[in-house]
């Protein structure tokens, strides 16, 4: 069978809705439907899609559990809201040489952390990565030239709906050719069996630190995005709670699943605003959310498929001709 | 008979227990060695130490004159020893095909970036490893299965997707750890003669760890016996089967 066959149909399909999504939710705030407050939820969730899509790709298919996520998007936050404070470039091109500036950045700890790290598996990866992201918050805040306690002020604002909704697109389609490619499989064979992936022939180490590093450069975009969006940062935002809130949302849509990924991005993030009005009892309800889907759907909720477009229309189509 | 494999004074000790105790073995391209021997005589530890799971505390092993002491599992594995375990390891959610795709991985030169921007590369290689795949998957009758989950797949299929994994890495030496245990008489008789398949049609050589007598003496060319981690004997399976010591060992002796 063709494997170029095989895929192009997905490919065309899939790139059309994307358009489409983009056409209709730009017109929507055209008309006004979409006002500022809702956008600001829309730009959250591209984040959170950035970051839960890189996160996936250490727990959800290298199979690593990581609880220093924050960490990473926050050296990305503060090395891109510095360049972008420091230097003097033209504002169009600025914003994305500051965004590949905390990419670069927090991709460089990744490996630095990363080395060491992931020569430990299960509960002791994820206590070195926790202790990891404490470090980092706690350097930073004692650090004068990130603005220590008070926090780093004077960002410009750059990020909006468009840049947010492509460099999303950009993260998924970069992380989803890599898991569907020899490397992805190797990354995803070390998750199966580590000792068999060995005996494949597969360098385990490299592929560890490979997904580790292109997980945090991403956390790092993500991070950069956020800084240039919220204008004003400071260590607090990015504790162990946020790193754990990515987690939630890696875990709920499905450990190695994008498509799953997405969808609990979005939907996490809508919940907690929708739940505004029972203020008090907002954590509350959003946990017990959390703890029916993991009693029902303790894979997640697309667990380790994806949701494919083309299969929904090929699905139709035969139930509408036979 | 050309020398393939030359190991000489293999030894490995575990704090003061010696499992493995001046250990010496030959085997000559396309030749089918048994290597048999009580419950804990070492044979496993021999595995792992000619795959790199575990550094030996002396002696030396050649394969076509290179050494392999010292160096990783994966490069063992790109210098031609590929092995299967003793308790199944598949990738058991991923696809039978991609089991078998994941140990072309040393063969397949496309780089992350070609993956990323879909380079014409990408496609050539992923097609034409796709196609040996399924050539090996055909050998091994499994090619119906491509598509479905590893863990599916009935006991002896998996045992085969192994053989067959290991395979895809183009070994000179093929090393099975115990392929037929859990097996009844008749997948035994079956995975004989895939075993004498495989190695006519790949023309290599494979040691085997077996249990299953009538497995060993009806295939293998020749036979070593391990105890307490030293060879007590080696020969033909006639030999073998005669050798006093070997009597001794599995049965006892005789006042």
């Amino acid at each position: 069978m063709n494997v170029l066959k095989k895929k192009i149909p997905s490919y065309i399909v899939n790139a059309i809705s994307v358009i489409a999504i983009y056409l209709i939710i730009s017109q929507l705030v055209w008309i006004g439907v979409i006002n500022n407050y809702y956008l600001g939820i829309i730009i959250v969730i591209g984040i959170n899609i950035i970051l839960s899509t890189s996160l996936n790709l250490t727990t959800g298919f290298l199979g690593q559990l990581t609880l220093g996520h924050a960490g990473f998007m926050s050296i990305g936050a503060y090395a891109s809201a510095l360049f972008s404070i420091n230097a003097n470039l033209p504002e169009s091109i600025e914003f994305y040489f500051a965004l590949l500036v905390g990419g670069i950045c927090a991709a460089i700890v990744g490996i630095l952390v990363g080395i060491p790290a992931l020569r430990l598996r299960g509960d002791y990866l994820a206590i070195i990565t926790l202790g990891f992201g404490e470090i980092i918050r706690v350097i930073i805040l004692n650090l004068d030239f990130t603005g220590g306690a008070k926090g780093l002020f004077g960002i410009p604002y750059a990020t909006n709906f468009t840049n947010v909704f492509f460099i999303m697109l950009l993260t998924i389609y970069i992380i989803w050719t890599v898991i569907d490619s020899r490397h992805g499989r190797a990354i995803k064979s070390i998750r199966e069996d580590e000792i068999a992936a060995e005996a494949a022939g597969v360098p385990t180490t490299y592929y560890k630190l490979f997904a580790f590093t292109l997980g945090s450069f991403f956390a790092g975009i993500a991070g950069g995005l956020y800084s240039h969006y919220i204008l004003i940062i400071d260590a607090a935002k990015f504790d162990f709670n946020r790193s754990i809130e990515i987690l939630v949302i890696v875990v709920l849509g499905g450990m190695g699943s994008l498509t799953g990924a997405i969808l609990a991005a979005v939907t996490l993030t809508i919940l907690p605003e929708y739940l505004r009005e029972f203020s008090e009892y907002r954590m509350l309800i959003y946990a017990v959310i959390l703890i029916f889907a993991m009693i029902f759907r303790p894979k997640g909720l697309l667990g380790t498929s994806e949701f494919s477009l083309l299969k929904v229309f090929q699905f139709i189509k035969r139930k509408v001709i036979g | 008979m050309t020398k393939l494999l030359d190991v000489k004074n293999l030894s490995v000790s575990f704090g003061g227990l010696k499992a493995v105790n001046q250990f010496e073995i030959q085997i000559g391209s396309q030749e089918l060695v048994g290597l048999i021997g009580p419950n804990g005589a070492g044979k496993t530890t021999v595995f792992n130490l000619l795959t790199g799971v575990y550094t030996p505390t002396e002696g030396s092993i050649l394969l076509d004159g290179n050494s392999l002491i010292g160096k990783g599992s994966n490069k063992i594995v790109n210098m031609g020893v590929a092995r299967t375990f003793q308790n199944i390891r598949l990738f058991k959610n991923l696809s039978v095909i991609d089991n078998v795709k994941i140990a072309f991985q040393s063969q397949m030169k496309y780089s992350a970036l070609a993956a990323v921007l879909r380079l014409p590369s990408y496609w050539k290689e992923e097609k034409l490893f796709e196609e040996k795949a399924l050539d090996l998957l055909k050998i091994f009758k499994l090619e119906n299965f491509a598509y479905q989950k590893a863990c599916n797949l009935p006991y002896g299929e998996q045992r085969k997707l192994e053989i067959a994994r290991a395979l895809a890495t183009e070994p000179k030496l093929l090393l099975l750890d115990e392929p037929a245990a859990g097996m009844n008489p008749s997948e035994t008789n079956e995975l004989m003669e895939t075993i004498r398949l495989v190695k006519e049609k790949f023309e290599i050589a494979i040691l085997l760890i077996e249990h299953d007598m009538s497995l060993v003496m009806g295939i293998c060319e020749k036979v070593a016996v391990l105890e307490y981690g030293s060879i007590i004997a080696s020969g033909s399976p006639e030999q073998i089967q005669n050798d006093p010591r070997v009597i001794a060992s599995y049965l006892g002796e005789s006042d």
